[in-house]
């Protein structure tokens, strides 16, 4: 048994988990995935907590997920999400959280568009933030789930070699998942047309491929993303059809994969475009363990994060 | 005064006897009533539950352990991150008579979560409570069925179980917060 | 009627030759005497600098006065309190206001406002363009009538190229510099700080530097083509700084300046999105930053400017991607620049020019500095004087600074518009 690491105020960036911290998140999400598996899949930990997800951007899945989790754990789950359109309609960001913060929550769950808007919010209340996704920047429980799912199929985070495919640029899955898997030694590979590969990935100690086919063959993980058309000004790419020639993974192309390989899609899945349907529904795609690993794992933050105080 | 600020309450060998007394008592409760299944809640519970397993003939891997963090009544008051620990039961709860294992019975706190996180797992017939220590002081109506040794203490003192498994040494010591 | 003698000062005036231990008379609005010991005269008004320099008035080429229309932000007197804090006896405020400053009235409604009101001289940079538009061209011609002493459409870059050349070729026969704000509005689009490993990392779209060049060097090639005066705001890149180097190495009439931010910070002062770190052009990377520094020590860079641009909180405390660009910049350009003094970067005589004549001289106008007879705007500073920045302090009623709570050294302690004390420390 570990003992606690230094206290986590906020769940912001995989930048500021250390290995072992990651390590006592996934101890603690074991013990949530024991609650998950019983009749009764409740647990009285928050009780009297309020946990507010606050999604200024359109989500069922992650949504979904922290409210399981917080029902689970007996906190009081308020939803609120606001389009960005509203925000621009009058309330600011900082209106928001005010009034917010006036409501005593513990821990604020927030998705927002914009890049870095979860660490604005910190400055402004006294609840614990946890990032579900800020613009492209990052978002580290998808990419603790990841971590977890690959774990439990590999039994190690070590010494593998990650393929994240498609738009990197405006992926913040990618950027939390590149530093998690970096923490254990594994190596990535961010695969993609260069046009959507940022200027300046190559800091994050990670390989470039614009060449799916010719990189597959060397991967133990694909993780496969979506076009995130809603943030592109201009396409990228002449159209899904050519892109999807060049970098989709379909059965054909897996062929020259490892026969171990496994697949992996943060969701949500555009079946046809990044992945072929039979590719999705392959006992290899983990795709849904992901889901499954999604709610433990914020179980364990919500948990975690309830836990202490200032 | 005291120049230490620790008592020794129990030797290695006093303790044993303790262990010796309870598991027979245990079995002439059994003989009565049926047989018990042992739950032993996190951290010395579990030790505890089984050492007694052993001196009634019984596998120690069979008793069940309890993590309660998930059930207390003062997690916001934790200056640290909690962490939780595995409960497993090898058994089915529902219709098995419980002998939940505890070191210290103080305010009863531990216990009554201890209460809520077992009957979440399923409806057992009987729940039965024994600790090696009892210091009195009871913030909830709580007794146990069975006692090692019941002591009385100060507040400000502490009771410490320390058992081979997880201290190095068996030895039951009062130690005083303040001093 | 003022008279006072400043005695027991350091005089300095690169411009005219002047480095002296000695005393300066103002009388009325005007210097009456310089030299190393005056004889009193009655009515003298004696002002002891203790030892601390006294330099011409500082020229600011580039500020945002906000007025009119967003006073909430900065107005003409709150701007030049702050510029006369700094040292700034001139500012020359640029047209993005609201009514923009594309006609002679809105020229006048400034020029009259800060005759009641300003605490330093205010001239206005005209529009290049209706409404900032890039679509027809401003009465330029108007403007110029009515004071403006160059025209820009800072905060917008004109991306027609015809409609650049013409205004260009217009504002030549006019003989009016055109200042551009370059920027490629297509390249940049949805950018909030510089491309790079930085953005990268945190996810925010970037404003690649070629954004600046592309408009840099279209700018510098009809300026070749026009023969019109063409002035680089506020360049921040290392590819613009070699380009003006290489049009004034072909004598064509180009000039440039350098805001005290780009040769301050880098984009990592943007890492915990800090809004107050966001502007454009963005802070870039360090070998950006060291370009600027050298573009002004060897004169690429003709002048500092600040590019004082103020923002309300409610412009700056939201989300990164939302924020206002621009920072404060009057009251710590001095402090900033005699930081490349000190670390031995930048003499202080071309430091003193970059404030005083440079300015002038890109504009086209005649420089008196400090001689008898000239107009007595004047600046004391304390070379030695430790400080911290607040910009709770500022006179400004914006508080958007990256500097906020910077330990500097060297402070402007006075400041004298026409022999009139505006600002003491």
């Amino acid at each position: 048994m570990k003992e606690t690491p230094v206290r986590i105020p906020h769940i912001l960036s995989m930048a500021d988990l250390s290995r072992e911290d990651i390590e006592f998140i996934f101890q603690t999400t074991d013990r949530f995935r024991e609650v998950g598996g019983r009749p009764i899949k409740k647990v009285p930990a928050l009780r009297g907590k309020t946990v507010i997800n606050l999604f200024f951007e359109n989500s069922t899945r992650t949504r979904t997920s922290f409210e399981i989790a917080g029902k689970r754990l007996s906190a009081d789950v308020i939803n609120i999400t606001k389009s960005s359109s509203s925000v621009s309609k009058g309330e600011s960001l900082l209106d928001t959280v005010k009034n917010l913060e006036a409501m005593a929550p513990d821990v604020l769950v927030v998705r927002h568009p914009a890049a870095g808007a979860a660490q604005t919010i910190t400055r402004m209340l006294k609840a614990r933030v946890i990032n579900a996704g800020d613009g492209a920047h990052e978002h580290p429980t998808q990419a603790l789930l990841d971590l977890l799912t690959i774990r439990d199929h590999k039994k190690t985070l070590s010494g593998l070699h990650v393929g994240i495919v498609g738009d990197i640029a405006h992926s913040r899955v990618a950027r939390s998942n590149i530093l998690g898997l970096q923490r254990f030694g594994s190596k990535v590979t961010v695969i993609g047309p260069k046009s959507l590969i940022p200027l300046g990935i190559e800091a994050f100690g990670v390989g470039v491929s614009y060449d799916f086919k010719a990189v597959i063959g060397d991967l133990d993980i694909i993780m496969m993303l979506r076009i995130q058309g809603e943030r592109h000004d201009r396409l990228p790419f002449p159209n899904l059809r050519e892109y999807s020639r060049f970098f989709g993974l379909n059965l054909q192309l897996l062929q020259k994969a490892k026969s171990d390989v496994v697949i992996m899609h943060p969701g949500p899945v555009n079946r046809g475009v990044e992945i072929a349907p039979e590719v999705a529904d392959a006992p290899y795609s983990l795709i849904l363990n992901q889901v499954k690993n999604g709610v433990a794992v914020r179980m364990a933050l919500l948990y975690l994060l309830s836990g202490t105080e200032e | 005064m005291n120049a230490s600020n620790k008592n020794i309450l129990l030797e290695a060998i006093e303790l044993k006897a303790l262990f010796d007394r309870l598991a027979s008592e245990i079995k002439e409760r059994e003989v009565l009533s049926g047989p018990f299944q042992l739950v032993g809640i996190h951290t010395r519970g579990i030790p505890i539950a089984q050492r007694l397993a052993k001196l009634m003939n019984r596998d120690p891997d069979q008793i069940g352990t309890l993590d309660i963090n998930l059930y207390r009544d003062d997690l916001s008051q934790a200056s640290e991150m909690p962490v939780v620990k595995e409960t497993e039961i090898p058994f089915s709860i529902d219709g098995s008579r419980v002998l939940l294992v505890d070191d210290v019975l103080y305010t009863g706190r531990t216990i009554r979560a201890a209460l809520d996180a077992l009957t979440d797992l399923g409806r057992p017939k009987s729940i039965a409570l024994l600790v090696l220590i009892d210091r009195g002081e009871r913030e909830l109506p709580i007794q146990s069925d069975f006692c090692g040794k019941k002591v009385s203490v100060q507040p400000q003192e502490n009771v410490k179980v320390r058992l081979q498994e997880t201290d190095g040494v068996d030895r039951i010591e009062v130690i005083d917060r303040q001093a | 009627m003022t008279q006072i003698l400043i005695h027991n000062v350091r005089i300095i005036d690169p411009a005219n030759g002047l480095d002296l231990l000695g005393e300066l008379r103002i009388k009325d609005s005007k210097i009456e005497a310089i030299g190393e010991k005056l004889d009193k005269l009655p009515g003298d008004e004696a002002f002891d600098g203790k030892g601390r320099v006294l330099l011409p008035g500082f020229v600011d080429l580039h500020v945002h006065l906000r007025e009119p229309g967003f006073e909430h932000k900065e107005d003409i007197q709150s701007g030049t309190m702050a510029a006369a804090a700094g040292g700034f006896t001139t500012v020359c405020c640029m047209a993005n206001t609201h009514p923009v400053n594309d006609e002679a009235a809105v020229t006048h409604y400034i020029l009259e406002q800060s005759r009641s009101k300003a605490a330093v001289k205010v001239w206005p940079i005209g529009a290049i363009t209706v409404g900032l538009k890039g679509e027809r061209l401003a009465n330029i011609g108007e403007l110029q009538e009515a004071g403006c002493v160059a025209i820009s459409d800072d905060g917008m870059t004109v991306m027609d190229s015809q409609l650049m050349r013409l205004a260009m070729d217009y504002a030549k026969g006019f003989d009016l510099p055109v200042i551009t704000h370059s920027v490629d509005a297509n390249l940049c689009h949805g950018g909030t700080m510089n491309e790079g490993e930085v953005s990268c990392q945190m996810g925010l779209k970037g404003i690649p530097r070629e954004a600046e060049d592309i408009i840099v060097a279209r700018d510098i090639l009809l300026s070749r083509l026009t023969g019109c005066r063409l002035h680089v705001a506020h360049v921040s890149t290392a590819g613009a700084v070699e380009l003006i180097r290489q049009a004034k190495a072909q004598g064509l009439p180009v000039t440039g300046e350098a805001a005290p931010h780009h040769f301050t910070l880098t984009d990592e002062a943007c890492q915990e999105y800090d809004t107050n770190a966001k502007m454009c052009p963005p802070l870039r990377t360090c070998t950006d930053r060291e370009a600027v520094i050298q573009g002004l020590a060897d004169g690429t860079l003709d002048c500092i400017a600040t590019d004082h641009a103020p923002h309300a909180i409610v412009d700056k405390e939201v989300e990164f991607d939302q924020a206002a660009f621009g920072i404060l910049g009057l009251e710590t350009a001095f402090a900033l620049g005699y930081r490349l003094v000190l670390d031995e970067r930048l003499s202080l005589e071309k430091f003193i020019l970059a404030l005083t004549a440079k300015p002038l001289e890109v504009l086209g106008k005649t420089y008196s500095g400090l001689k008898p007879g000239a107009p007595a705007d004047l600046c004391l500073v304390d070379l030695d004087a430790q400080w911290v920045y607040r910009t709770a302090q500022s006179s400004s009623k914006s508080r958007n600074s990256p500097f906020d709570g910077w330990q500097f050294v060297g402070r402007v302690v006075h400041t004298w518009v026409e022999g009139r004390q505006v600002y003491a420390v």
